[in-house]
């Protein structure tokens, strides 16, 4: 049963791989797509919570010395993160152009994002973890400068810029965090890493240093205000399944790297520096979801909500409690595959109509009832509204961070945070509402009147991404019963 | 059977190319350069699986370290005279002589006896050694850069190249001297056993002596504020000596450097003062060769300089010289960096040959004229960066890792920045070849099976070792 993990990233690896060779891309990648999906959900759905710990491991020793291994498993958090990746990159695979220059090329490349942020997730050893990583954002810097539109040149430069610096603040971070662990029982184990937590091995003074590199390093993946700069220009300039993957699937690795390495094991650091991360937070709701409202396009205002909504996920984190927690591990799937559908209807928008800017849609919901549709259930999910799992995990969110409060205090920074939080609901509100507004209701000029409407046959990636995002709306216990498990171990 | 007789080998398969190359004229000159690849690949066999009896000679070390930087020697000559056919024609044209081959069978030839120089530095511990061989090299790299006489650029570089290089050597044997005032004694291993007896007084001469060397050796590895000479020389050199220069004598200097540390070990006073110095070459190299390169539009050039960045992350494993895996980080760095800097100038050799220059636009749309240069250079340039899963991750890794162990907080902070300066500089390339379109010509681009293969190779090896890691781990034991 162990190679079901192995499927999740070779699957989509092997499919980029023969799609090189020649093999049809179309048909490959998305049989690369379904074998990830098929292993995956039998992972999800056969992940034992009741006996915890990581299930369906299997690791290969590479440099004993070191105790570097290739070392692959789940347990409810990443079995979930790798649900969402087979998902997301289905439906991107599905989504990618049929015709296209160097259609090889491009959808090995998607493959690789693919292959590479599930590799990650399934990782349990820091080298293969960080690894797999930077395999997914090679393709993803190459595809933006190639295959991208507008402005693609500069945004290709400053993602690629801001995410290698991030990525080595986030190396030298690990190594940190290796060499704090006594010559004798150094390892690369995340497992272990996590077993020596317990025994304090991670605190003093350099746990203070090594846990503000994690947070800046995985931060900037992220996104993290004021390291958000690359991803509105980014997402806007990638091409659909980019932004699907990346905005989804592989933005999800830094929170994923936080909720698994620096935050439980060095809750000291990381309660020293709440004022830091909670200040950044706020940042990223209020500061970016106001410049959100004064986006102009459709891919803009996607792109600055993904960065706003990072800031919700780094409230729960910040909340040190097992609500919070659950609720932050609950919003990165929530947020995937809402951000997903989003950036797949945009890209639908302009393949038919050529252009993403308000000023130059309108009442297109007559032409394209359909996309309408969908696009609506999209953005009440973003919003957050009830019924979607975006609702039931920033609940969660607020509930856990404004429970830190000490009792009898006054109010503290985690209610002052949770409260913008709220206020930034009306923002995101605001700004989504507008979109909706603009592009498919009001006059319709003459130029859209015989605009296609999507099938279902093309669109029902976006059906099912939206479908999940209904089932853990009413059934967000599915996911919250197999991630509690590996989050009790650190909070309660 | 000791491994110099490895060395007199390849001396004697050098000579007698140069022989061949006189006598022979008829002979086409590409023979010379097989026959030259064949014979270093069976001397790398030879040491691979030899057996090599480990008695010590006088001044002559077999350890561990001493085989892989001869190992190292063997396989980067055997590139250069791989590129150095794809180049051929470029010598041709800028050396002129009775027959149309003139001169060609040399540029060949004196290669290898440059590496028999470099393989005997590797196993050198004695100054004396250490100087001879060192000069063996460094006079054969005098007719080499300068090679192609009738180009101005290669003259220019070769003049260049002997003045600084005939100062550095000066510095270098200015050292010995006070080194051996002071130890009365030139071989390394003499000097550890005396060094701790050395009064207190006399330990300033010392210190001083040692300064010198490090001074020489700046020169050698290109270490800022020594590494004037390298953009024109690294411009104006013939493209394979300039691969050639960048890695076997940056690696020769480094192979000396490590033994010169070694032994001053034994005497922590002036060992300190000298990690010292070595931190600050470190910063300096580091920071100079990064922000340089930046805006660099030549490929050679932006070659020249990342060079010296990679000196720099070098230095800085040198300067963590008291770390476990120090020497390691320093032997693996040097494996990766041979494999993506030989694969890049091989590229560029072929590219440059169709393209009439060595600028970064003449590499606009390569990704049409030819997917696998592009992919492959896509590669080196991805592992120059120091990007996971290739072999320039792997030594970067580890540079920050014995980094860290020895707490030299400071380069970490320089190196982050460097890093990401690099990604800067190296993306350019990879932007020219697949974002941009093509200005000039539109033809595709041929490659020679033997180039072919050669890439191939250094491709799959620079993704093995970045898969995996034991490979790199693996070469000092």
């Amino acid at each position: 049963m162990n190679v079901l993990v192995h499927l999740t990233y070779l699957g989509p690896l092997v499919a980029a791989i023969l799609i090189l060779f020649g093999f049809a891309p179309r048909r490959t990648a998305i049989t690369g797509a379904v074998v990830a999906l098929i292993s995956s959900l039998i992972l999800f759905l056969g992940y034992d919570h009741t006996a915890g710990g990581y299930q369906f491991a299997s690791a290969l020793p590479l440099v004993p010395a070191w105790d570097l291994k290739f070392y692959v498993g789940v347990d409810g958090l990443n079995a979930t993160l790798l649900f969402l990746t087979s998902l997301v990159a289905l439906a991107a695979a599905w989504l990618s152009p049929r015709t296209e220059e160097n259609l090889h090329r491009y959808m090995a490349c998607v493959m690789a994002i693919a292959a590479g942020a599930a590799g990650a997730f399934a990782s349990l050893d820091l080298f293969f973890f960080y690894a797999f990583h930077e395999l997914a954002l090679i393709p993803t810097f190459l595809m933006i400068g190639i295959w991208g539109t507008g402005n693609r040149q500069a945004a290709a430069w400053k993602i690629t810029i801001y995410l290698s610096v991030g990525s080595i603040i986030l190396l030298v971070g690990l190594i940190g965090l290796y060499l704090m662990v006594p010559d004798k029982d150094r390892t690369f184990d995340i497992v272990k890493l996590q077993a020596m937590a317990a025994h304090g091995v991670f605190t003093g003074s350099s746990a203070n240093w090594v846990f503000l590199l994690l947070l800046f390093g995985f931060g900037t993946l992220v996104s993290l205000f004021p390291f958000h700069t690359w991803a509105p220009q980014a997402y806007a300039a990638a091409p659909v399944p980019v932004a699907m993957l990346h905005a989804g699937v592989l933005k999800k690795f830094g929170l994923y790297g936080l909720l698994r390495l620096a935050l439980p094991l060095m809750p000291q650091a990381a309660h020293d520096f709440t004022w830091l991360l909670l200040t950044l937070l706020v940042g990223n709701i209020i500061f970016v979801g106001l410049a959100t409202i004064s986006q102009k396009q459709l891919d803009l205002t996607l792109g600055y909500s993904s960065v706003m909504h990072m800031g919700y996920i780094f409230l729960g984190l910040a909340s040190t409690n097992l609500i919070g927690v659950n609720g932050a591990a609950l919003l990165m799937l929530a947020h995937g595959l809402s951000i997903a559908a989003l950036f797949a209807i945009s890209g639908e928008l302009r393949k038919q109509t050529g252009t993403l800017d308000y000023r130059d849609l309108g009442g297109l919901a007559k032409s394209m009832p359909l996309l309408s549709f969908l696009f609506g259930l999209a953005l009440y999910a973003s919003i957050g509204l009830p019924g979607f799992a975006n609702f039931a995990s920033e609940l969660l969110v607020f509930f856990g961070a404004f429970k830190t409060a000490t009792p009898g205090a006054a109010f503290n920074g985690y209610q002052i945070a949770t409260v913008c939080a709220l206020w930034g609901l009306v923002i995101s509100a605001v700004y989504m509402l507008r979109a909706y507004r603009s592009i498919f209701f009001g006059d319709r000029p003459s130029r859209w009147v015989n605009v296609k409407d999507v099938t279902l046959g093309l669109g029902w990636p976006v059906v099912l991404l939206l479908a999940g995002l209904i089932f853990f709306g009413f059934a967000p216990q599915a996911v919250l019963q197999k991630i509690e498990p590996g989050m009790a171990l650190f909070w309660k | 059977m000791s491994p110099i007789l490895l060395e007199l080998i390849v001396l004697t398969l050098g000579l007698a190319l140069l022989l061949v190359e006189s006598f022979a004229d008829r002979l086409n000159r590409n023979t010379i350069a097989i026959i030259g690849i064949i014979g270093l690949a069976l001397v790398f066999l030879l040491l691979q699986f030899g057996g090599f009896s480990s008695t010590a000679v006088a001044g002559y070390t077999q350890d561990k370290a001493a085989l892989f930087f001869k190992k190292f020697a063997l396989v980067t000559t055997i590139i250069v005279l791989i590129m150095s056919i794809d180049y051929s024609d470029t010598v041709r044209k800028f050396v002129h002589g009775i027959t149309p081959q003139a001169g060609i069978g040399e540029f060949y030839s004196l290669p290898i006896l440059t590496c028999a120089g470099l393989m005997w530095m590797a196993s050198a511990t004695d100054f004396i050694l250490i100087f001879i061989s060192l000069e063996l090299v460094t006079v054969s790299f005098y007719t080499l850069v300068a090679f192609t006489r009738r180009n101005p650029s290669s003259l220019e570089a070769g003049a260049k190249y002997l003045i600084l290089g005939a100062l550095s050597t000066g510095f270098f044997i200015y050292g010995i001297t006070w080194i051996y005032g002071v130890t009365q004694n030139t071989n390394l291993t003499a000097i550890a056993k005396v060094l701790p007896s050395i009064p207190a007084s006399d330990q300033n001469g010392l210190l001083f002596g040692a300064m010198l060397v490090l001074v020489g050796l700046g020169f050698k590895v290109a270490a800022a504020p020594f590494q004037f000479w390298v953009p024109d020389v690294y411009q104006g050199a013939p493209t394979p000596i300039t691969a050639f220069l960048s890695v076997g004598s940056k690696a020769a200097g480094f192979i000396v450097l490590l033994r010169v540390l070694e032994a001053f070990q034994s005497l922590p006073a002036v060992e300190s003062k000298l990690s010292f110095a070595i931190v600050l070459l470190a910063a300096a190299t580091l920071v100079y060769g990064n922000l340089a390169a930046l805006p660099q539009t030549n490929f050679k050039r932006l070659m020249a300089y990342s060079s010296i960045g990679h000196a720099g992350y070098l230095l800085m494993a040198v300067a963590s010289f008291g770390a476990l895996d120090a020497g390691l980080a320093v032997v693996v760095y040097l494996a990766a960096y041979l494999l993506m800097t030989l694969l890049s100038f091989i590229v560029l050799i072929i590219v440059a040959k169709n393209s009439e220059g060595d600028d970064i636009t003449h590499f606009n749309g390569l990704s049409k004229r030819s997917p696998f240069l592009a992919f492959s250079l896509l590669i080196a340039m991805a592992s120059l960066a120091g990007v996971p899963l290739t072999a320039g991750f792997l030594g970067k890794f580890l540079v920050f890792k014995v980094a860290f162990e020895s707490q030299q907080f400071l380069l970490i902070v320089v190196a982050i920045i460097t890093v990401g300066c690099g990604f800067y500089y190296y993306l350019k390339v990879v932007r020219a070849m697949y974002w941009q379109t093509t200005t000039g010509t539109q033809t595709a681009i041929p490659v020679s099976l033997l180039s072919t293969i050669t890439i191939g190779a250094l491709v799959v090896l620079i993704f093995l070792f970045g898969i995996f890691p034991q490979l790199g781990a693996g070469l000092l034991s």
